[in-house]
């Protein structure tokens, strides 16, 4: 074992001394010291088990996956909160997925719609209020493609049957009315959500839209929510490769798409962690392969470009050459602009999804080094992909805490943190650069050609701002 | 003030005796409130003779909260000045019922239904402790009394053992006493002996023996109690003596719950069920 990893392992260990000896022992099991050989067999954090009490967990629940990350982006369904008032009003459009359509007319993403349970729905269930609304849904926006049904912690409590309505309810007014049981109990963390989510596309959705015409280069852009604008950049990318994107899931996306994506020639994933489940579903019923890829940043994105097309004809291949080559000069140009001022600054990342992986490359592009990174709700599988792509010895931690992340930005030093809106603001108090890298800090897009300016842009506005300098620092 | 619940076996006739114990109490010259706890609304009806039509949910549900309710929409008054209030909730199979036993019992105090001038208040429970809405009435500072109602029939007796149960799980977090089991007779053999050993293997008394007279049941069908129909009847007197003999109680435990193994073996020492060697 080496001594960076040794080192980092004492600094981990001197961490946890604050614990009581049952969490101590219990959160170790979820820090580690990178091994990107994976020899060493201490290297690896457990992940996907439930938080321990007490910790200040930052994860969401199933409603937050499913409806929140899922099917909100969805934009021509309506999707019902159904329970009281709260999980959809806090969870309203905070993901920023953009869209085209006028809301209120074809598009309903920046809607917040529930059935704002009462005593009454409780005690007498809330299933005729569920059809009524439903209904009044239909009249008012008649050019709505679907309805989901969110479901909300009373709803799986009470036992209200929504598959029973949206079956009968569906019948009348002919268009797709999706049950989900994303109660927020159930599971561990968000995770859940995204796969629950996942299979009603599968069972309400997928095979039955309209495709008039395939063509061999038909492929669905999947894990991609169009924050800030990310699932344009990166369709831009495919279609000037040649491909033609007869799906985006679900950023921008519609329900016809989602239907149709069972057509496509190839699945590219760019979050694995929230649609691996689609992707493994359409491999299985309809033997479409899945490729994963990542868009964070021009070595990533020409890397992943090159893999892409090495999956389709020579023509493709010599576009995605074309490609690159067209936007060579351009990445150059941001590099060469940023790279100066942030060569050499450490970042510390504790996000969800694909990001906490995905962005490392972007970061190197420009002279950055991640020396922490972590999930909130990942898996062991999101781990083995992670290992690889971080230095030995830096730090790897999942279901972190906020003492944690406090104790490592401590020690670590690191020029900029990048993590959600929980922690935002305790970064700010100890006055170190901090980004809200889950929606961008309201910026973006960071993906693709398009994204990487704005990223390398926002992420020099963050480390290089002359405001943390007026901040009384806090830090050790 | 003493606040009494009566639990017991689905079927096992729960509402019939706390009315007719109610109305002797009431008769005595107790002032006396019945709150039903059970959707099905039926636990007041032979103190109002007929059946309760606005019970505190149906009533919330109409007029849109539970906050918009007036306390005189939901409390009637019956035989003997009886202030009854149902809970109300949902048809079986949807919705939540125990939520809407804690609510209308948060309605009814939060409203001062009880009123200082209350002696006894008695909560009439849906057969199970299915969820912690129907414990409700014997959480902290509600009834710190109960009685279970029960027969010679196995069933019940098991009922009755797993709602000591419940009552031990409250008597250790809260004040709740068990106060002694109503045997409600069906004419099962030895009955009598079996629900006083019962009684005595659960740490408590078998209050009252209540024998089985089709004078309930011709009573029932003109929605009065005994007391009100036949108060020279001699099941009327029974119902007295229960009236008193709980007026009176001394008697509150903590109940000592046994096993099911323990609860067959008592039934095969009385000879009810039969010895699985005798069997075989």
């Amino acid at each position: 074992m080496s001594t960076t990893i040794k080192d980092t392992q004492k600094m981990i260990e001197e961490i946890l001394d604050a614990y009581p000896e049952k969490s101590k022992k219990e959160r170790a099991k979820h820090l580690a010291a990178n091994d990107p050989t994976g020899q060493c067999t201490t290297c690896q954090v457990k992940s996907n088990v439930k938080s321990r009490p007490g910790v200040m967990t930052v994860r969401g629940c199933a409603y937050a996956g499913a409806k929140g990350v899922v099917w909100g982006p969805v934009k021509d369904q309506i999707t019902i909160s159904h329970g009281p008032i709260g999980c959809g009003q806090y969870s309203w459009w905070s993901r920023r997925n953009y869209y085209n359509g006028q809301t209120g007319i074809d598009a309903f993403g920046t809607m917040h719609i529930t059935t704002d349970f009462q005593e009454k729905n409780i005690v007498y269930g809330g299933d005729k209020g569920l059809d009524l609304a439903i209904k009044e849904l239909r009249g008012l926006f008649p050019l709505g493609r679907g309805i989901g049904i969110l479901s909300e912690c009373p709803v799986g409590l009470i036992g209200d049957d929504i598959e029973a309505v949206s079956k009968r309810v569906a019948k009348e007014i002919n268009i797709p009315i999706v049950p989900v049981r994303c109660e927020g109990f159930r599971g561990v963390s968000q995770s859940l959500g995204h796969h629950i989510a996942n299979d009603t596309i599968k069972d309400y959705v997928l095979g039955k839209g309209t495709l008039e015409k395939t063509t061999p280069y038909d492929v669905n852009l999947i894990g991609d929510y169009n924050i800030g604008g990310d699932a344009w950049a990166s369709r831009k990318i495919l279609e000037e490769m040649g491909l033609r994107v007869i799906a985006q899931y679900t950023g921008d996306s519609t329900i016809n798409e989602l239907g149709i994506a069972s057509k496509a020639k190839l699945n590219l994933i760019h979050c694995y962690r929230s649609m691996n489940y689609i992707c493994r579903t359409m491999e299985e019923n309809y033997g479409i392969p899945w490729m994963e890829f990542n868009f964070f940043g021009p070595t990533k994105t020409f890397d992943s470009i090159r893999k892409i097309a090495g999956k389709f004809d020579e023509k493709i291949q010599k576009n995605a050459e074309a490609v690159i080559a067209k936007y060579t000069p351009l990445m150059e140009k941001v590099v060469a602009q940023f790279r100066p001022k942030l060569d050499g600054k450490k970042v510390m990342l504790y996000v969800g999804g694909l990001r906490p992986r995905h962005t490392i490359g972007a970061y190197e592009d420009l002279g950055m080094e991640v020396v922490a990174s972590g999930y909130e709700f990942g898996h062991s599988d999101d781990y083995k992909r992670t290992y690889p792509d971080m230095k030995e010895g830096a730090v790897i931690m999942d279901d972190a805490t906020l003492y944690e992340m406090e104790e490592f930005t401590r020690r670590l030093k690191p020029d900029m943190v990048g993590s959600g809106i929980k922690e935002k603001y305790t970064y700010h108090k100890l006055g170190v650069p901090f980004r809200q890298m889950h929606s961008w800090d309201y910026s973006g897009p960071y993906h693709g050609f398009d994204g990487f300016p704005v990223f390398a842009r926002d992420m020099d506005m963050t480390v290089n701002s002359p405001t943390w300098g007026l901040i009384r620092r806090q830090r050790a | 003030m003493r606040q009494i619940a009566i639990y017991g076996k689905g079927g096992i006739g729960k509402s019939t005796t706390t009315q007719n114990l109610v109305a002797a109490l009431a008769e005595a010259g107790h002032t006396c409130m019945i709150i039903g706890c059970d959707p099905k609304a039926d636990s007041t009806r032979l103190i109002l003779n007929r059946k309760a039509q606005n019970t505190v949910m149906d009533m919330a549900r109409e007029k849109g909260t539970v906050e918009d309710l007036e306390l005189d929409d939901v409390l009637l008054r019956g035989f003997k000045d009886i202030k009854c209030a149902e809970s109300g909730g949902p048809e079986p199979g949807v919705g939540c019922a125990g939520r809407g036993v804690i609510t209308a019992i948060n309605f009814l105090e939060e409203n001062g239904a009880y009123g200082d001038d209350t002696d006894f208040v008695f909560y009439d429970v849906l057969g199970d402790v299915v969820c912690g809405g129907f414990a409700m009435p014997i959480r902290e500072g509600k009834a710190k009394e109960i009685y279970i109602v029960t027969s010679g029939e196995m069933m019940a007796m098991y009922a009755a053992n797993n709602i000591s149960r419940g009552v031990l799980k409250y008597a250790q977090s809260g004040g709740v006493r068990l106060g002694g089991l109503i045997c409600n007779s069906r004419e099962t053999d030895k009955e009598y002996e079996l629900i006083s050993e019962l009684a005595s293997k659960l740490g408590t008394q078998m209050i009252h023996f209540v024998p089985r007279d089709n004078e309930v049941q011709r009573a029932e069908l003109r929605r009065k109690t005994v007391i009100e129909y036949a108060p020279e009847h001699k099941q009327a007197d029974e119902y007295r003596t229960l009236a008193k003999k709980i007026a009176d109680n001394k008697n509150f435990v903590i109940p000592t719950p046994i096993t099911m193994d323990e609860l067959e073996l008592l039934l095969m020492d009385f000879g009810i069920m039969e010895k699985e060697e005798a069997v075989a």
